[in-house]
């Protein structure tokens, strides 16, 4: 059941078209919404066990000869994410069926491909084996690069899904290439085992596999300096970026991040890796966030931003392993704020990515220079923006609050990190955490602020503005709620969920949940941390005010130095542009030329392994007398090729062709060979038809009588085929190196396949595979025929017959 | 421009019966004597090319209302379908089966799932050949 959980929606998928066909008074995501609702209920039973540290696991074979099973293993981490998924994935559904009407949308693939989704991240927070962890992951890329493109009529739908696409499948291949590396030191397909097996870090790979890990993480969480694609990928529908690009999928690499923490936490290069880059996505998408003009775009950076931070937080909680009793100490905090803020961030992002939806939605727009003062139409969506925002920007009675002052503790702890290099550089940190913070509060209030407050311009509006339907409003709310809910519970929160996930991303502190002894305080005196969230709320304040002089400064760097004129250059100059230039080269649109090449590469080929084996041997002994009737057929047979070459007009050539045909289904006849013979006889009959029918086509031959110019290329060709064709003839009649195997078929023809024609039960038994293939292809072939004369393109098809 | 072909459609309306029989016949015999899926269908697509030259594609579609894309589709389902059966049998994939039965009016017979198979390729040979000819005659 366990296993069979994760498949569920892929499951319920299929039943989607039909539901949509037949049913169209209901809105299709009624149905759906059922799905992450009984799933959510689902998982939660499971709370109750991992609270104490117990997981639960199943599995179910796939391909038991190669040791690779789907595992369901959920512990405390995973079933974190898996309620994150179901739970954040109910309110989108919810939201979503007022969000896209039943009447204009293509709400069938919508859905399938959200549950496709569905099944992909469960599948991926849940699997304990490498290869379907890997499987999983790759699924979660293709679902986003189809639900990113859903509007596929637009270009930049499609543009922004093929980027994510490519930067998140090259990661996940390079974390392929680390899973498998890691598999084969730890010597177990099983992360549980992985993880069981203590220090890989003396083994050949362990930085490579650690390297490319992390490619993978980055790329999928939109780390620096692979974030660029997020941006692009606002182009999905709201509720998917509400849901995909915020809340779950792109916490599939904090999540494998986590879980491969206690593997990799001995090595400083992790370390310095995750929370190196992390730190710096963090200071990097909050300066950008503020830079941008879509509400989505603002919003997708801060979610790179918050990533980063998050990011960040598991580095430092990787620190834990060096430091001599850890969980007595300041560094206890950064895993359980990781987590912490993973679950904050999850309620606060959500929501406002739906506000951002239903302000596109109710307004036409989503620029913010022309948005302005819509608190007073309304003021639903405003009151759960602020609430979003505040908790952000980390403002107190809101959980971001409570998250962020623990993101600082743990920042603070970096000072007294006294390995790798940290004693020097550690001082970085605190330091870049705090001007992210700040950033991070412009940002907040730029996004509240501008949308919100200020002046009302109803004549840049593309369509009246007014509140959404209640329908729409539910899921921010109830996201809403959450957000102040937990920072007045934040230790409930802390003991049924993150303690559990905490306890797997550190088990080399601790043994059960229970002893982590992490207690969140709204109020923890006048420390350090409050203070510099003083001075992150002033001097964030300051900067707001004064945003519209300094915004102006982003313009100051050259878009031609940025990261995505890279990804541009690298994908349209290199692959597109120099691909097809290369391909030009040789691929002329001449079907002449195509031949040459084949008949070419043939010859070489032939010739050359005759010559090289020295297997060229003609032995005339056991050749047979040539009869007066053979020269005759011969004769017949040369003329009749001789007519097809030079003949006038086309009908002459077609019928010297036929000759030729009917003359070569004699030699069988004389051969003994009726089967050939039958098949050579028909088929020449067809194809002379089949000529007549195609004769309405075809060119009339010049009636300005060309001569056709002696061509040496040509004539070496024709020429080297005809002499490599009576080689081979000629020596494999010669010389017999194995046995023939008639002589089996004919012992066998009637005692093991119950026949008496050889030659039809090699094609229906003993060569049965190659009829299958041959009719396949042979279907293949007519369907092509069918698709490009019936669907042929304009006037391209005429140049080709010439 | 229509040419009287009086003599051509007669003689062709008895010739096709001719061929169709044959082309069974060849189809059931190629098991022992010379023949097969693959001439039987071949000679079965001459027989309707035949109709097609003598009258038009329009009648012949009249006559026999095929659509020779569904034929290729059920020939491989046929084909592929006899090759994997016996996987449900927990036998190797393509197995065939044989047995001597006696019917009524034939007398003693063999059957032979490779028969089957057979048909398929039968199938599809007609449905290819067809498909082609017929698209490139409907084309104008």
């Amino acid at each position: 059941m366990q296993v069979l959980a994760i498949f569920i929606p892929v499951i319920v998928a299929i039943a989607l078209p039909f539901l949509f066909k037949k049913i169209r008074a209901i809105h299709t995501g009624w149905f759906v919404l059922i799905v992450p609702v009984a799933l959510f209920l689902y998982y939660l039973t499971f709370i109750n066990d991992t609270k104490d540290g117990l997981s639960a696991i199943s599995k179910l074979e796939w391909i038991p000869s190669l040791d690779i099973a789907f595992t369901s293993y959920i512990d405390g981490l995973s079933l974190l994410f898996s309620l994150l998924i179901t739970g954040i994935g109910s309110l989108v559904v919810l939201y979503s069926i007022f969000y896209l009407d039943k009447t204009k949308e293509k709400l069938h693939n919508f859905y399938i491909y959200l549950l496709m989704f569905m099944t992909a991240m469960l599948g991926v927070v849940q699997s304990d084996h490498v290869i379907t962890l890997y499987l999983f992951w790759e699924l979660t890329s293709i679902s986003s690069f189809l639900l990113i493109a859903y509007w596929s009529d637009r270009d930049a739908s499609r543009f922004g899904a093929l980027k994510s696409m490519m930067i998140t499948v090259a990661g996940g291949l390079l974390m392929l290439g680390g899973l498998l590396l890691l598999a084969m030191m730890g010597g177990s397909f099983s992360i549980r085992e992985l993880i069981a097996a203590g220090d890989l870090s003396q083994g050949n790979y362990f930085t490579l596999a650690l390297v490319l890990i992390l490619l993978g993480a980055f790329t999928k969480s939109a780390q620096f300096p692979f974030y660029i694609w997020l941006p692009d990928a606002m182009e999905a529908p709201t509720p998917v970026s509400a849901y995909l690009h915020s809340a779950t999928m792109v916490k599939a690499g904090i999540y494998l991040v986590a879980r491969m923490t206690p593997v990799f936490a001995v090595s400083d290069v992790w370390i310095w890796l995750v929370a190196g880059v992390g730190i710096l996505t963090l200071t990097w998408g909050s300066l950008f966030a503020a830079k941008q003009t879509d509400l989505k775009a603002i919003l997708a950076f801060s979610t790179v931003s918050q990533l980063g931070l998050i990011m960040s937080l598991l580095g430092v909680s990787a620190m834990a392993f060096h430091v001599e009793d850890a969980a007595g100490t300041i560094f206890k905090y950064a895993g359980f704020a990781a987590i912490f803020h993973l679950i904050n961030h999850a309620t606060f992002k959500g929501g406002l990515f739906m506000i951002a939806g239903i302000v596109d939605h109710e307004t036409g727009t989503r620029d913010i220079r022309k948005l302005g003062g819509l608190m007073s139409i309304m003021p639903i969506s405003f009151t759960v923006a602020l609430i979003g925002s505040l908790s952000m920007a980390g403002v107190p009675l809101l959980n971001g609050f409570l998250s962020k002052e623990m993101f600082l503790t743990a920042m603070l702890s970096v000072m007294e990190f006294d390995l790798f290099n940290f004693e020097t550089f550690g001082v970085l940190f605190p330091v870049l955490a705090f001007i992210a913070s700040v950033f991070t509060f412009v940002y907040s209030c730029y996004f509240v602020g501008h949308t919100f407050l200020g002046k009302y311009k109803p004549e840049s509006l593309p369509q009246k503005a007014h509140e959404a339907p209640i329908g729409m409003l539910i899921s921010p709310i109830i996201l809403a709620a959450l957000v102040i809910i937990i920072f007045w519970i934040p230790n409930t929160v802390g003991e049924w969920l993150i303690k559990p996930a905490v306890m797997a991303v550190q088990p080399f502190l601790y043994t059960s949940p229970a002893e982590v002894m992490v207690e969140v305080s709204a109020w923890h005196g006048f420390n350090t941390e409050l203070q510099m969230t003083l001075g992150i709320i002033i001097l964030g304040l300051l900067l707001f005010m004064t945003l519209a002089k300094w915004q102006k400064a982003y313009a100051i760097w050259p878009r031609k130095l940025t990261l995505n004129s890279l990804y541009d250059f690298v994908i349209f100059a290199i692959f597109e542009r120099g691909t097809e230039n290369f391909s030009k080269l040789y691929m002329t649109n001449s079907i002449r030329r195509y031949l040459i090449y084949m008949f070419g590469a043939i010859i070489v080929m032939v010739i050359g392994t005759l010559f090289i084996k020295d297997a060229f041997v003609v032995d005339w002994d056991s050749g047979s007398p040539i009869a007066a009737y053979e020269i005759t057929l011969i004769a017949v047979l040369v003329i009749g090729t001789l007519t097809a070459l030079f003949g006038k007009s086309r009908i002459t050539s077609i019928i010297g062709l036929g000759a030729v045909g009917y003359t070569v289904a004699l030699f069988f006849v004389i051969f003994n060979a009726p089967d050939l013979a039958l098949t050579q006889l028909v088929i020449e009959t067809i194809s002379v038809a089949l000529f007549l029918l195609a004769f309405y086509h075809l060119p009339k031959l010049g009636r300005v009588e060309e001569r056709v110019r002696f061509q040496l290329g040509r004539a070496i060709i024709s020429v080297g085929v005809g002499v490599m064709v009576t080689l081979i003839a000629l020596s494999a009649h010669s010389q017999k190196l194995v046995d023939s195997i008639s002589s089996y078929y004919k012992e066998t023809v009637y005692s093991l396949a119950g026949g008496g024609n050889i030659v039809n039960v090699i094609l229906v038994d003993y060569r049965g595979f190659d009829t299958m293939f041959e009719i396949a292809v042979l279907a293949i072939a007519g369907m092509g025929i069918f698709s490009m004369i019936k669907l042929r393109m304009g006037k391209e098809k005429k140049n080709e017959s010439q | 421009m229509k040419a009287n072909n009086l003599i051509l459609q007669f003689t062709s309306k008895i010739i096709f019966f001719i061929i169709f029989f044959f082309a069974v016949h060849i189809f059931f015999a190629g098991h022992y004597t010379p023949g097969g899926g693959f001439v039987g269908g071949l000679l079965m697509a001459s027989a309707i090319v035949l109709l097609v030259i003598s009258f038009d594609l329009k009648t012949v579609q009249t006559i026999l209302p095929i659509n020779y894309m569904y034929m290729t589709a059920t020939g491989l389902i046929v084909a592929v379908g006899t090759a994997a059966f016996p996987m449900l049998l927990n036998k190797p994939f393509f197995t065939h089966f044989f047995d001597y039965f006696t019917l009524p009016l034939i007398g003693k017979t063999s059957l032979h799932t490779a028969a089957l198979f057979d048909l398929g390729v039968f199938l599809v040979v007609v449905g290819v050949t067809m498909t082609i000819i017929q698209t490139i005659g409907e084309d104008e």
